[in-house]
């Protein structure tokens, strides 16, 4: 048997990609709902939840970007200049909240301005990439083996939609974090949170969803064809047992349940994504085959990658184990 | 913007990113060996002051790491955003690499960075002690992969290029240990020792001018001047034989280097130590040369013939007066930190280590003079091999994404006022720190049982939190 090297990468590439947006979701979404926390110990005690993990999260960012150049060299051609004012915007935004989570124990008199910096760049990071998402999924002009459009094709209604969705989500996913994370006055103000943030993303996820498999006739087929409209049924089922799931959770103070049945979610919209995408890389051209790297590099990587992924698997679910409970505001910055 | 087009404004804005990038991994590097050493020393020998000296290196390093994993992330898009069309062409040999880079060097670093700054209390001092290691050993696979691809870029072999026109791996060990590689590795790691030694060698010498008592400052200062005393010599020895090795694969880029307009075909080449070359008239001007040393330098005899830029077409060599100036800067650090080093190895024969202020303020001066001269070394290294991304098979002007000036210029204005604003604030956030006496900083009791002053709100029993205000 032959093994099809590119479909096994393709997989790896949506794994790193799932780890980042559950992952790097719960903390941007921190930050995006910073804004609203009242008090400052709220807001130390809501940092400090993510800081010994936000590095780790924010790598397999690192590793999507890095792995698309080393093994769908191709795709990450075509796309990094198609969304180039996204991916850029996205880029600052990382650097203005990245920085404070150091800057703002640094300073008394300027740490507001820390906060803002904080919440600024998780808002901004996460609306580029909902952007790059939407303006991916529309797809992308290409001619040869470049990219054949403007500056500004990204820029539709859609992809707004899709930004403001993705804002959403990673909020709710920051607030049921918190929930599970925290006690007192702060997870008080994020089960509120987590409640109103749950019902905006559960609209915007819907509405996107209606729209996406109208963008394309090939998107069309997949969700209302034969016999993939029986697991398109199931898709939108599972994501209405999350959503009980998150409710009795709220309702039963099980702490956990809401950010598991969050993840779910993600987890869930990302399959619906892949559904409509499949086996394309970059719609409506290319495929996961025509963007792949000779066989040569991807045999080099993927055996690094069994032993390497495995192992960051197991170390960062240690420094997970490590922080693990609700954080004790007595205790400091831990 | 300013009449630059867009390959132009493409080149300044990598040039701009990546040497802000590079600042915080030269000081990243050896500090999170140095913080590997002094949690080892404190297991090994139970002395207090390593866990206090640990403790306050510990948060300058967290402010800095987080400024490069910012900067880093930035560069592993720029590939693409700016250079697409090498990222297309080059992927599949050097995207491999940096992916082994993520996975065996960014999320170990990653991984074992929040137990090592905040987990001490939770893991125990064992386990404390790995984490740091693994952060150290993270640092330095990073710099091991992401040197191998800037070396295959510099001196590619290993490779072959299909039917639509990508490099193709066919050798990997060949890819990964390329002529150039082993030299530039070895010279910025020490490169990344130095920095670091000179950053603790000012700290502890501001802090010994005050107060020549001052524990803390006795033990940093000590420790920086061995460490440079030793890597300084080794630095010079490196750079001679990395040179060396550039002259056998780069030859036009040494011309430049050594301002060699004529070539020598008989030997017997003048070191020129200073002068200005003029790419013109293709003359150095008001020149102040040695005879005869710079072939001594380079091919260790007298006769051995040594190329000029004359021997290269004229679309095919560097801009000459900054591979020359930037070569010149590096060395002159390189020499005075040596000179700093055996200054304070003789203090130390004395015994007057801590009682020498002109000692203690030259320290000081050459505080950031390794940051200059890495970037002085990056500078020398990349416009020297211009005008190529692959030597001599992929040029710059073929490399570049085809992004409107328009969408570049605005993002380099963005990355200009971002960058100098946040790690603006950053350095001035790191110099405070500095600036605060250990003995302030990191009281004796913070080394106890943390909890021992009961529920205090969060920042007051905290190390972490130092207003620096
Ligand atoms: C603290 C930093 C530092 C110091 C003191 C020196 N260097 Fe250096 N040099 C670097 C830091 C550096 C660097 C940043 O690490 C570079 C850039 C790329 C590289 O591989 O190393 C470099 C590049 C570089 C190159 C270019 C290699 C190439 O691109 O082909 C040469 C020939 C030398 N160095 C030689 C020297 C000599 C003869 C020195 C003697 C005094 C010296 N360096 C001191
Ligand atoms: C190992 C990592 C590095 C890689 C892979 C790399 C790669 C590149 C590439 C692809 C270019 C664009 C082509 C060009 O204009 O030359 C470039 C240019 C440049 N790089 Fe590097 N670089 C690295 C490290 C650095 C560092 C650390 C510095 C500075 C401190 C630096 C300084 C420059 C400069 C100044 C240019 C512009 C040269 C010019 O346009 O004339 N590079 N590099
Ligand atoms: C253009 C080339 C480069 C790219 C694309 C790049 C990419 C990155 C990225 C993505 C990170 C963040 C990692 C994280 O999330 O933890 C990072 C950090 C780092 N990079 Fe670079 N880098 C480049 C050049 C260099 C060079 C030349 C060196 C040193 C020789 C270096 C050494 C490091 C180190 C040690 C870190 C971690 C420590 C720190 O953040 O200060 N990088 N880099």
């Amino acid at each position: 048997m032959i093994l099809d090297l590119a479909f096994i990468w393709a997989g790896l590439i949506a794994f790193a990609v799932l780890a980042y947006v559950i992952l790097d979701g719960f903390d941007l979404g921190v930050g995006i709902l910073f804004p609203f926390l009242r008090s400052t110990a709220d807001k130390d005690l809501a940092m400090n939840t993510v800081a010994p993990v936000w590095d780790g999260n924010e790598t397999w960012l690192v590793l999507g970007g890095g792995g698309l150049f080393a093994v769908f060299p191709l795709a990450y051609a075509v796309v990094m200049p198609a969304l180039y004012v996204p991916i850029i915007v996205m880029l600052l935004a990382l650097v203005f909240r990245g920085v404070a989570f150091e800057f703002r124990w640094r300073t008394q008199r300027g740490k507001f301005l820390w906060d803002i910096s904080f919440a600024f760049g998780s808002i901004m990071a996460a609306f580029a990439q909902g952007i790059a998402l939407g303006a991916l999924v529309q797809g992308i002009a290409v001619e040869g083996r470049a990219y054949a459009g403007g500056n500004w094709d990204w820029l539709t209604p859609f992809s707004i939609l899709t930004g403001v969705a993705l804002v959403a989500g990673y909020a709710l996913m920051g607030a049921s974090w918190l929930v599970m994370k925290t006690d007192g006055p702060l997870r008080a103000a994020a089960r509120r949170m987590a409640v109103w943030t749950g019902a905006v993303t559960i609209a915007l996820v819907g509405l996107v969803s209606l729209i996406t498999p109208f963008l394309n006739p090939l998107y069309l087929d997949r969700w209302f064809g034969f016999p993939n409209v029986l697991f398109s049924v199931f898709v939108p089922a599972a994501i209405l047992a999350a959503m009980l799931v998150f409710i009795k959770g709220l309702r039963d103070n099980r702490d956990a349940w809401p950010f598991l049945a969050t993840v779910a979610l993600f987890v869930l919209s990302f399959i619906g994504l892949g559904i409509s995408f499949y086996p394309y890389m970059v719609p409506p051209s290319l495929t996961i085959w025509d963007v792949a790297a000779p066989d040569e590099s991807l045999w080099f990587l993927l055996a690094g990658a069994l032993v390497l992924v495995p192992m960051i698997l197991a170390y960062t679910g240690y420094a997970y184990w490590v922080f693990r409970g609700k954080v004790d505001p007595a205790g400091g910055y831990h | 913007m300013l009449g630059l087009d867009a390959i132009e404004l493409a080149r300044i804005q990598f040039a701009f990113t990546v040497s802000f990038h590079i600042i915080f991994p030269a000081f990243s590097i050896g500090l999170a060996s140095y913080l590997a050493v002094l949690n080892g020393l404190h297991l090994w020998t139970g002395k207090d002051i390593y866990l206090r000296l640990f403790n306050y290196w510990k948060t300058i390093f967290a402010v800095a790491f987080g400024m490069g994993v910012v900067s880093g992330i930035v560069m592993s898009y720029q590939f693409g955003t700016n250079w697409s069309v090498f990222s297309d062409k080059a992927g599949p040999v050097i995207g491999p690499l940096m992916g082994y880079e993520v996975l065996s060097a960014f999320f170990l670093e990653a991984g074992f960075l929040g137990v090592m700054l905040f987990g001490r209390e939770k893991v125990g001092a064992r386990a404390h002690f790995f984490a740091t290691l693994m952060v150290a050993i993270g640092t330095l696979g990073s710099a091991f992969w992401i040197l191998s691809v800037n070396s295959w870029m510099q001196t590619p072999q290993g490779h072959g290029i299909n039917e639509v026109g990508q490099f193709i791996p066919l050798d990997w060990w060949a890819i990964v240990f390329n002529p150039s590689f082993p030299y530039r590795l070895v010279h910025m790691v020490l490169a990344a020792y130095l920095t670091t030694a000179l950053v603790v060698g000012a700290v502890g010498g501001l802090h010994l001018l005050r107060d020549r008592m001052d524990q803390g400052a006795r033990v940093m200062f000590a420790m920086a001047m061995g460490m440079l005393i030793v890597v300084a010599p080794l630095q010079i020895l490196a750079g001679d034989f990395h040179g060396l090795n550039t002259l056998e694969h780069q030859p036009a880029k040494i011309a430049a280097m050594e301002g060699h307009f004529e070539s020598h075909p008989e030997g017997g080449a003048p070191l020129i130590l200073f002068g200005l070359p003029n790419a013109a008239t293709e003359t150095v001007d008001y020149a102040v040369q040695i005879p005869y040393l710079s072939s001594l330098i380079l091919t260790h005899d007298l006769t051995s013939p040594l190329p000029g830029l004359a021997d290269f077409p004229v679309d095919e060599r560097p801009p000459v007066a900054i591979v020359f100036w930037s070569f010149r800067i590096m060395v002159a650090l390189g020499f005075a930190m040596l000179g700093l080093g055996i200054w304070a190895l003789v203090a130390r024969m004395r015994g007057n280590l801590y009682d020498r202020k002109w000692l203690h303020r030259a320290a000081i001066v050459m505080g950031p003079s390794g940051f200059v001269a890495v970037l002085a070394g990056w500078i020398t290294t990349e416009v020297g091999r211009q005008p190529w991304t692959v030597y001599g098979l992929l040029s710059t002007n073929d490399s570049v994404a085809p992004v409107e000036a328009a969408a570049v210029a605005s993002s380099l204005v963005a990355f200009i006022l971002v960058y100098f604003m946040l790690f603006g604030a950053g350095t001035y956030y790191i110099l405070r720190l500095m600036n605060k006496r250990l003995a302030d900083r990191i009281p004796l009791t913070s080394i106890g049982p943390i909890r021992t002053a009961g529920i205090t709100p969060a920042p007051a029993v905290d190390d972490k939190f130092i207003p620096v205000e």
